[in-house]
Formats: C-alpha cells, sequence, structure tokens
C-alpha cells in the first residue's frame, strides 16, 4: 500500500484540522488556561492578579476539601461493592443454558442507560423520611430508617448506594467480555477432577477475570473522584446537608460559578486532575500483584 | 456432558435463577415505583403505609408538567443539542480517525498524541475556560454553546481510528484508481462500510448527550433554554410548589425516549458500550 505524502497531497489536512483545531481550542489551551489561573485571583469586576501560590495554600488549609476527599473515599469504596456483585450475577447469567438470559441483562442494564437527572428524583422520593417506600420497608423488620438525604453521613450512603445501583449493568458488560475470554475446556478439566460450581468459581472464574475487575476498580475509582451528577441532583444543590456531602467536584463547581472564585475553583481543578493522575498510576503499580494475564 | 452432569446444572441453573431474579427486581423497582408515583395522587404518594398499585390513574400529574414546567422548551433543546453533537461528532470524528488510520502528513503522531492526550484528564478541568470562550462568544443559554465543546472527541476519534484500521484497504485502493479524490473515496465508499462504528459512536454520544449535567448547567440559567437534564436537576428550587407526582411524571418523560430506544435496539447498545468500556 502505498500512502505517500505525493498521494495524499493536502487532503489529510482537510480531515484532521477540524477536530484538531476544536481540541486545540476547547481542551488543550483550558488545560494550560487552567494550570495558570490556579496561580490567580479573580477581582470583583473580573481580571486576574498573579498571587503565586496563594490558591494552593488556601487549598491545604481549606477543611472542606480534606471533607470532600473523605466524602469521595466512602463514596468509591461503596461503588466498589458493586463489582463483586456485578461478577456473582455476570458468571451466573452465562451460565450455559441459561434460560431467559437476554431478558435479565435488559433489566440489568436499564439503570445504566436511565437519565442520572431523572432516575435521582425517583430514589429522592424512595430515600424520603416521612413516605419514603425505603424507610417503610425497614419499618417493616422494625428499623426506624434516618432521614436519608438531609442527614449528614447518611445522604452520602444514599448517594453511593445509587451510584453503586447504576453501576452494575455496566460492571456485567464488561465482565461478560472477560467470561467469554475464558475457555469452556477449563472448567470441564475441573468437573472432570471433581471440582464443584464453587470451586470452580473460586479457582478459574475469578482469577481469569482479574483483568476486567482490575479494569473496572480504575474506572469505578476515577469515576468516583469525579462524582457530580448524583449527587447533585439526589441531594439537590441548596441541600443544607451539602457543605457536609459535597465532592471535590461540586466544591469546584460550586467555587468558579456560584461563589466566583476562579482562581481558587482551578487550584481544586488542578488537585483533581493530580489526584486522578496519581491513583491510575498507583492502581497500574498494584494490578502486578493480583491480576492474572493469561 | 454426562445425563448426571446436566441434571446438576439445570439443578443448579434454578438457584442461579432466584439469585438474578432478586437481582433485576432490584434493578427495576425505581422504575416500576416511578411508573406508579407518576399516576398517583399526592396524598396516595405520602401515604404511609403506600399501597403497591395505584388506586386510579391520575393524568393530572401529566398535564400539571406542561402547564408549570417549560417542559416542552427543554425537550426540544435536549433533542437539538443531542442531534447536533451526535451528528457533529459523527462527521468530525470519522474525518480525523479516518486520516489518522489511513493517511501520513507531518506531525501525525504529535497531533494524535495531543488529541488522545485530553483523554486522561477530568473534564472539569476544562470547565471555566470552555465557559469563558462560550461567554466571549456570546453563546450563554444558547444551544450552539451547549453543543460546541462537546462536537470535538478525543474518544470518538480514536473510536472510529480503530474502525476504520479493521477494515480491508482494498476497497478504497479500486476507487483511487476510478478517479475518486479523497473525499469522495471517504464519503461514497469508506463511509458506507464504517455503519456499525458509527452506530456505536452515535449510541454512545446520544446517552451522553441525552445525561449531561455539568456543562449544560453551567452554561445555561433560564429556564427555557435548559435542556431536560439540567430542568429537572434545579426542579428542587421549586420544590415547594412542585409535589411529587410531577415531578415523577416530568422525569418518566424526560427519560422515555432513552428508554425505548435502548429496548428497541438493545444489543447495539450493549456492543457499542462494551466497544467503548474496552478502549
Amino acid at each position: 500500500m502505498s500512502k505517500s505524502r505525493s498521494v495524499d497531497g493536502k487532503w489529510p489536512w482537510v480531515f484532521v484540522l477540524p477536530t484538531f483545531a476544536g481540541v486545540l481550542v476547547f481542551y488543550l489551551w483550558p488545560l494550560l488556561k487552567t494550570v495558570y489561573d490556579s496561580f490567580t485571583e479573580t477581582g470583583p469586576f473580573g481580571g486576574a492578579t498573579w498571587v503565586g501560590a496563594a490558591n494552593y495554600s488556601q487549598l491545604i488549609g481549606d477543611s472542606e476539601v480534606y471533607r470532600a476527599i473523605v466524602n469521595t473515599v466512602v463514596y468509591t469504596a461503596i461503588v466498589l461493592l458493586g463489582i463483586p456483585l456485578a461478577v456473582l450475577f455476570a458468571s451466573l447469567l452465562n451460565r450455559p443454558g441459561l434460560k431467559g438470559a437476554m431478558v435479565y441483562r435488559t433489566l440489568f442494564f436499564l439503570p445504566y442507560v436511565a437519565m442520572p437527572t431523572a432516575i435521582s428524583l425517583v430514589w429522592r422520593i424512595i430515600y424520603n423520611g416521612e413516605y419514603g417506600v425505603l424507610n417503610q420497608a425497614l419499618g417493616l423488620i422494625t428499623v426506624d430508617g434516618p432521614s436519608w438525604i438531609t442527614e449528614e453521613w447518611f445522604a452520602l450512603i444514599a448517594v453511593a448506594l445509587l451510584g453503586l445501583w447504576m453501576s452494575i449493568g455496566f460492571n456485567m458488560i464488561v465482565l461478560s467480555a472477560g467470561l467469554k475470554g475464558i475457555p469452556a475446556e477449563l472448567y470441564e478439566a475441573a468437573s472432570l477432577d471433581g471440582a464443584g460450581s464453587a470451586q470452580q468459581f473460586r479457582s478459574i472464574t475469578v482469577p481469569l477475570l482479574t483483568p476486567s475487575i482490575f479494569f473496572l476498580s480504575v474506572i469505578t475509582t476515577i469515576a468516583g473522584f469525579q462524582l457530580f451528577d448524583q449527587l447533585f441532583a439526589l441531594l439537590g444543590p441548596t441541600n443544607p446537608v451539602m457543605p457536609k456531602t459535597q465532592s471535590l467536584v461540586f466544591l469546584f463547581y460550586d467555587a468558579a460559578f456560584v461563589g466566583n472564585e476562579r482562581g481558587y475553583a482551578a487550584a481544586v481543578g488542578v488537585l483533581i486532575l493530580a489526584v486522578v493522575g496519581l491513583l491510575t498510576l498507583f492502581q497500574f503499580r498494584f494490578q502486578r500483584r493480583w491480576v492474572t494475564y493469561d | 456432558m454426562t445425563k448426571r452432569a446436566n441434571q446438576q446444572r439445570l439443578g443448579s441453573n434454578r438457584l442461579a435463577h432466584v439469585v438474578l431474579a432478586i437481582g433485576s427486581l432490584a434493578m427495576m423497582f425505581p422504575f416500576l415505583w416511578q411508573l406508579k408515583l407518576a399516576f398517583s395522587s399526592n396524598a396516595e404518594i405520602q401515604a404511609v403505609p403506600p399501597n403497591l398499585l395505584p388506586k386510579g390513574l391520575e393524568w393530572s400529574n401529566f398535564t400539571e408538567v406542561f402547564e408549570r414546567l417549560p417542559f416542552l422548551d427543554q425537550f426540544w433543546v435536549s433533542v437539538a443539542v443531542t442531534a447536533g453533537r451526535t451528528v457533529g461528532q459523527l462527521v468530525l470524528c470519522s474525518m480525523a480517525g479516518y486520516a489518522f488510520a489511513r493517511m501520513s502528513f507531518r506531525f501525525k503522531g504529535l497531533m494524535l498524541g495531543l488529541i488522545l492526550s485530553i483523554l486522561m484528564v477530568p473534564s472539569q478541568v476544562y470547565l471555566i475556560p470552555q465557559y469563558q470562550i462560550v461567554q466571549q462568544l456570546g453563546w450563554l443559554n444558547t444551544i450552539q454553546g451547549i453543543i460546541a465543546p462537546g462536537i470535538f472527541s478525543a474518544f470518538g476519534t480514536f473510536l472510529m481510528m480503530q474502525f476504520f484500521k479493521s477494515i480491508p484497504a482494498e476497497l478504497e485502493e479500486a476507487a483511487r484508481l476510478d478517479g475518486c479524490n479523497p473525499w469522495q473515496t471517504f464519503w461514497k465508499v469508506v463511509l458506507p462500510v464504517a455503519k456499525p462504528g458509527l452506530i456505536s459512536l452515535a449510541i454512545i454520544t446520544v446517552l451522553a448527550s441525552w445525561a449531561d449535567l455539568l456543562w449544560p448547567l453551567v452554561v445555561t440559567s433560564s429556564p427555557n433554554e435548559m435542556p431536560l437534564a439540567v430542568g429537572l436537576a434545579t426542579l428542587s428550587g421549586y420544590q415547594g410548589s412542585i409535589s411529587p407526582g410531577v415531578m415523577m411524571a416530568a422525569a418518566l418523560m424526560a427519560m422515555a425516549p432513552i428508554l425505548i430506544l435502548f429496548v428497541v435496539l438493545q444489543r447495539r447498545v450493549v456492543e457499542g458500550i462494551a466497544f467503548s468500556g474496552l478502549k
């Protein structure tokens, strides 16, 4: 195949420049601008003055930032529980000869395609402290449920349970792809050796799924540090509990577009960038210890 | 497999059905509950204990959505934004993806590297400067303002590039020998073959644009110019006056188009997400 410059001429630029120019203007320039802005302060009439590392020292001393990080860790830890659940559901769903697999697949996947802001409103009513169906169900087993969306830690747990519920369908898609890659002979050989279902699950399914499980934990953790939609839509931006349950992205949004502290918000943005980058690196290093790739 | 082993499998499939049924009920319940609430009167919604089935069909929740909320305006904003972003991405990403897959030119590696590097960066990092650009263009509270950054996609470019690399180049060679220029080859020969890749990208973009909250929240402020995602998320502002039943009816109508699309195109949607998930 000859694809020399003389053949293609100016054509490649016609194809590439619209996207490259758009990425340059709307992404690469904003990235640099945000890093620059994080060293400035926005005046009351716009305009920015260089303040050195002041925003970062403010960031380090800001208890809201620490709280947001703690919230994010708690949220992510709960959503990560969706991975073992999805492993269980996906491996059951992929059993040979299981009838109605397509129906189950559709149902499990519904929460993932539902619009987060719309389904969050439904959950808000399910979680309602007075008439919500969750507390009424808890009442049946004589548990007095909390006012989920207005109490500090319960509100965060409520957001996380919503996140977990939404994540399972996507987790199952990724895991199903992984399950299809496990050769059937392995199970047959194990059966001949007298290994039961539980043992096969433990010694074949789980180890061979580790690449998918690893991939999902990276994606889930990164998404956890970008928590915004469910938090905003389930609790409502003016919820008095928000300062105690907010995520880093909410803090960023609030500083940038409600409080009009652009410089400080940019510093929070850089912090998000750093945390997400470090997490990715850490997970990639850590994976070597427990991931089976063949 | 022996008969006994088969029977064992069938026996344990029964257990699998029990577990999967419990799981899918948990997945389905909020949707069923929403349906029930949307057709219930306010008194019924707040009844303790709740009745599992509505007493009658309370259509007033739905009529009230149109009377009290700018639902139709927001619906059309959502449709326009989703259509604009999707068409924009299909055109731009397939063009760029094709060039990166098939053509050679100066700075190709550098440009591709720069484009792909933005995949690693959380989208919030771009938000303030993007807002300032759109503000300077005078595009706040406009459809084009909501669409603008989202038609350029590193992920879409990568997806299409991978797709073009996976299809054989013979057809294009033939078209070239027939005297087609690269644009004609791309438009008449390549795109028709690239349909599965384009459909995957379209599905992912439609899902993401319909649901997108943060960007449109930042660039719109008047309720008539917002997409549905923002309209619903900021409803709590008037929670006092908007009853739960009306909220449920609005949420139901807002996500209905996507749920219908999903049920009709299910296989494609799952394939598209799996394809995109394995980037």
